[in-house]
């Protein structure tokens, strides 16, 4: 789009700030580029809320020159209608600003924008920086130390990482490891509230990236190998008062079942299934949860999310489905009562967690209009989910599976293969997908210019053995000796293209290293992604062609993102590597030792020759 | 037997072959002797001298056996808990600290069972680290010497790691510290593990090549 005809639209918004939102999004499709019209059906349903929407991620910044949550939507889409920068000029990229996060610990979060300030969280130990874009070299704004209890390190499963902060309603909002939940003024950096919702002496420790709607901040637990009880809980975004917790195991009392709970499938359906689909007691201790994505869909008013995986990983001592392990929980955002809950793994035999992201699309689905969730498992199924019901329209493998055969679609279960389950005393070999999935918490990037599905996942499989797990409140609660090696092909990373529709791979680059960062996608047509060894890539979202490519400091596990500052648009990712897959370095582990990090180690003996630990954010334009 | 354990005394296989070779020749002799009594006194003297030559070197790898003692209770003192090389003023000799199971394989494969079932390899794995650092490297943030680790144990330290002393006893955590020294060979091999009863995750402790001990900074 020309200068001329951006300026005339930034003009025009800024003299309609405050009006309802459905002029809002008249405007934003005004903005667009012609050619985009026609594709925008989606992104414009991703971009509007209904006008009840507290705080201002619905109206203010419903903008594509702003980033204010690290999924960039409500919907989960990541994906920006600028075009600025496009498939036919951006090999022209070049590095505009850089800053150092002053951190050796892998980077995971999402750079964020609003209102001329780019703000970044670390890994542990949190430090949230501000950046001002309106001066030459983004001087630091402010910076807040929220000091959380380095005790915490010690109960984070992979890597001390942090998902990233939410700027919303003039607030920054973050997690911290040690489970507090902070909120800063957004212009000042003061503190405003800081609640505790986690205990470390529990194993809790809080990793995810919160999400704001209505007024609510939702934040969910890590610690499924340490025997924590999963939980998401709804903070007060004016007061930081806790509202509401839903527990995944335990009395439907507890999880927040009622009656407006209506599973699609019988498997889901039945009276304190937290309770009866466990030995005993083991409930309290079944791990499940929430340490990835939450999206919303303002039309019907729910919140999407998936738990993570049972504890302990030896399956043999928690017989029954385990609920609601790796499951997706559709719930009313003001109260938390439950829709809907679908098990994508009952019973997880090779810690299949259900945290990956539901990315929210309206589409035409075989003659009707749709309202769906696009979901890549980290089983390795992609699903098609009927958001309102519930109901599984597809579930395709994207990745190489060996460990079950399918979904049935008539009863929802996922079809383990008896072989491949993981004893006590014995080693199942040549599992696949391995223990992270055939896609871990990567989050991949939608866009409804192409219809397509970018998806950042990894190729691995395992030899695993169970083990007696010993429940200490504070430790590991794992019970599983698990060695890690690259699938089929012997590449370990994949950056795919997936037809949601015609349910396959349209396009696949093949990634020595795990690909371990997120993905991003814009209406130029290019997708973005990083590698482990530092390569940041620009593909052609159309073909996947090699656009262009850089090398940054350290691998690129994070999320990547663009905004737009003076009517320029820019492409941000912060390097840094480490997480799961990358501990090897982060944390300075010893490969002889196969085991490492969850068996992580024995797949990426060679990451210490090809990345060294450093947090850095880059900026790119052209 | 002293606990300080001399590390060029291992490490070179070729050495241990022959140990291995001496004594099953020694052995023999023993046999044949006591039942034919047909050995010539020359022959007689050179089996003796390579008898006692193989028990003295099989004795450099045997565990000094011991039986019905007490558990140990002494806990290191603060001056042997010093982990920087650098004193102001003149230096002080601190104490060595000897580690009561260093030479005693039953102790240190206590140990192990305790650095499993503790869930010690929930965060160190075999060794190799996760949550935790490495136990099997050259690099020791807090220390390798008996007390340091134990110290390690039972105190904690402020990155994470739980403070042990309420749960386990004194007896429990020395076993566990000489295990976690086993894991970089800086006890003798003859009271490291030889073998594990699961996937093979690593080299047994036994056939792990000695590590030398550095302090090095968090990694």
């Amino acid at each position: 789009m020309p200068g001329r005809g951006r300026a005339r639209c930034a003009s025009h918004r800024r003299r309609l700030i405050g009006v309802a939102v459905a002029a809002g999004s008249a405007l934003l499709v005004s903005c667009k580029g012609d050619k985009e019209k026609d594709d925008a059906r989606v992104a414009l349903a991703a971009r509007t809320g209904p006008a009840t929407a507290t705080g201002d991620t619905t109206t203010k910044y419903a903008d594509d020159g702003q980033w204010v949550r690290p999924a960039k939507d409500f919907q989960g889409t990541r994906f920006s209608g600028l075009t600025e920068i496009n498939n036919t000029n951006v090999q022209n990229l070049h590095v505009f600003g850089t800053f150092s996060l002053g951190t050796t610990r892998g980077v995971e979060a999402a750079p964020i924008v609003a209102d001329n300030t780019m703000y970044l969280i670390t890994p542990f130990p949190n430090i949230v920086y501000a950046l001002d874009l309106t001066k030459e070299g983004m001087p630091t704004k402010w910076s807040f130390k929220p000091r959380p209890e380095n005790a915490s390190q010690g109960v984070a499963c992979c890597d001390v990482v942090n998902r990233g902060l939410v700027v919303d309603a003039g607030k920054v909002i973050f997690n911290t490891l040690d489970g507090r939940t902070i909120a800063l003024d957004a212009a000042t950096g003061k503190e405003l509230w800081d609640t505790q919702l986690a205990n470390i002496n529990l194993g809790e420790s809080v990793t995810m990236a919160p999400l704001v709607v209505k007024g609510k901040v939702f934040v969910g637990v890590s610690g499924g190998e340490f025997g924590v009880r999963g939980w998401l809980k709804a903070v007060d975004e004016n007061s930081g008062k806790l509202a509401w917790t839903a527990y995944h195991t335990g009395p439907d009392k507890d999880v927040l079942i009622g009656p407006d709970f209506k599973p699609f499938y019988k498997m889901d359906q039945g009276k304190d299934l937290g309770v009866s689909s466990w030995p005993a007691d083991q409930w309290k201790i079944g791990g499940a949860g929430a340490w990835g994505w939450v999206t919303y869909d303002p039309e019907l008013d729910l919140i999407y999310y998936g738990t993570a995986n049972p504890g302990p990983w030896n399956p043999e001592m928690r017989p029954g489905d385990n609920k609601w392990s790796s499951t997706i929980f559709a719930r009313h955002p003001d109260n938390g009562e439950a829709v809907w809950a679908y098990q994508l793994s009952p019973h997880d035999e090779h810690d299949y967690d259900g945290v990956n992201e539901n990315i929210l699309v309206d589409m035409d689905w075989k003659g009707s209009r749709r309202q769906l969730i696009l979901r890549p498992d980290r089983n390795g199924y992609f699903y098609v989910i009927d958001r309102k019901s519930g109901e599984v329209l597809s579930a395709e493998p994207f990745g190489f599976i060996n460990t079950t055969n399918g979904v049935d679609l008539t009863t929802g279960r996922l079809q383990y293969v008896p072989e491949k389950a993981t004893r006590l005393g014995q080693v199942t070999r040549y599992n696949c997908p391995a223990a992270p999935g055939a896609k871990d918490w990567q989050p991949a990037a939608y866009s409804p210019r192409t219809g397509l599905v970018y998806i950042p996942h990894q190729n691995l499989c395992e030899d695993e053995e169970g083990l007696e797990a010993n429940y200490i409140a504070g430790t590991p609660f794992v019970g599983a000796n698990v060695k890690m090696y690259a699938g089929p092909g012997g590449h370990r990373g994949l950056f795919d293209a997936w037809d949601p529709v015609g349910q396959h791979v349209v396009w696949s680059k093949q990634e020595d290293l795990p690909v371990w960062s997120g993905a991003l996608v814009t209406a130029g047509d290019v997708a973005f992604y990083g590698t482990m060894d530092g390569w940041f890539k620009a593909v052609d979202a159309r073909t996947g062609h090699d656009l262009w490519k850089f090398k940054t400091g350290s691998g690129i596990i994070s999320q990547p993102m663009t905004y737009r500052y003076g009517g320029k648009q820019y492409i941000a990712v912060l390097a840094g590597v480490g997480g799961w897959s990358g501990a090897i370095v982060a944390g300075g582990l010893d490969a002889r030792d196969s085991s490492a990090a969850l068996g992580f180690v024995n797949a990426m003996k060679d990451l210490p020759q090809k990345s060294t630990k450093g947090g850095m954010l880059y900026v790119f334009a052209l | 037997m002293s606990s300080r354990f001399d590390p060029s005394l291992g490490g070179h296989k070729g050495m241990y072959t022959s140990h291995s070779l001496l004594a099953t020749s020694a052995l023999t002799a023993i046999a044949v002797d006591d039942d034919s009594c047909q050995f010539k006194s020359g022959k007689w003297r050179v089996a003796s001298v390579i008898l006692a030559g193989s028990l003295l070197l099989i004795g450099c790898e045997r565990e000094n056996r011991r039986f019905s003692e007490n558990p140990p209770t002494a806990t290191p003192t603060s001056t042997a808990l010093v982990v920087s090389d650098l004193q102001p003023g003149p230096a002080m000799v601190i104490p060595k600290v000897d580690a009561p199971y260093d030479d005693n394989a039953w102790a240190v494969s206590e140990g192990k069972g305790l650095f499993n079932s503790m869930n010690c390899s929930g965060c160190h794995f075999q060794g190799g680290g996760g949550i935790g650092p490495p136990l099997m490297d050259e690099e020791w943030i807090y220390g390798y010497e008996p007390q340091q680790i134990f110290s390690s144990i039972a105190d904690g330290r402020p990155n994470g790691m739980p403070a042990w002393k309420y749960t386990l006893s004194t007896q429990q955590i020395w076993e566990l510290v000489s295990y976690v020294r086993s894991l970089s060979s800086l006890i003798p091999k003859g009271a490291r593990n030889g073998r594990d009863d699961h996937m093979m995750r690593k080299t047994p402790e036994a056939s792990t090549p000695n590590a030398v001990p550095k302090m090095s900074s968090t990694p």
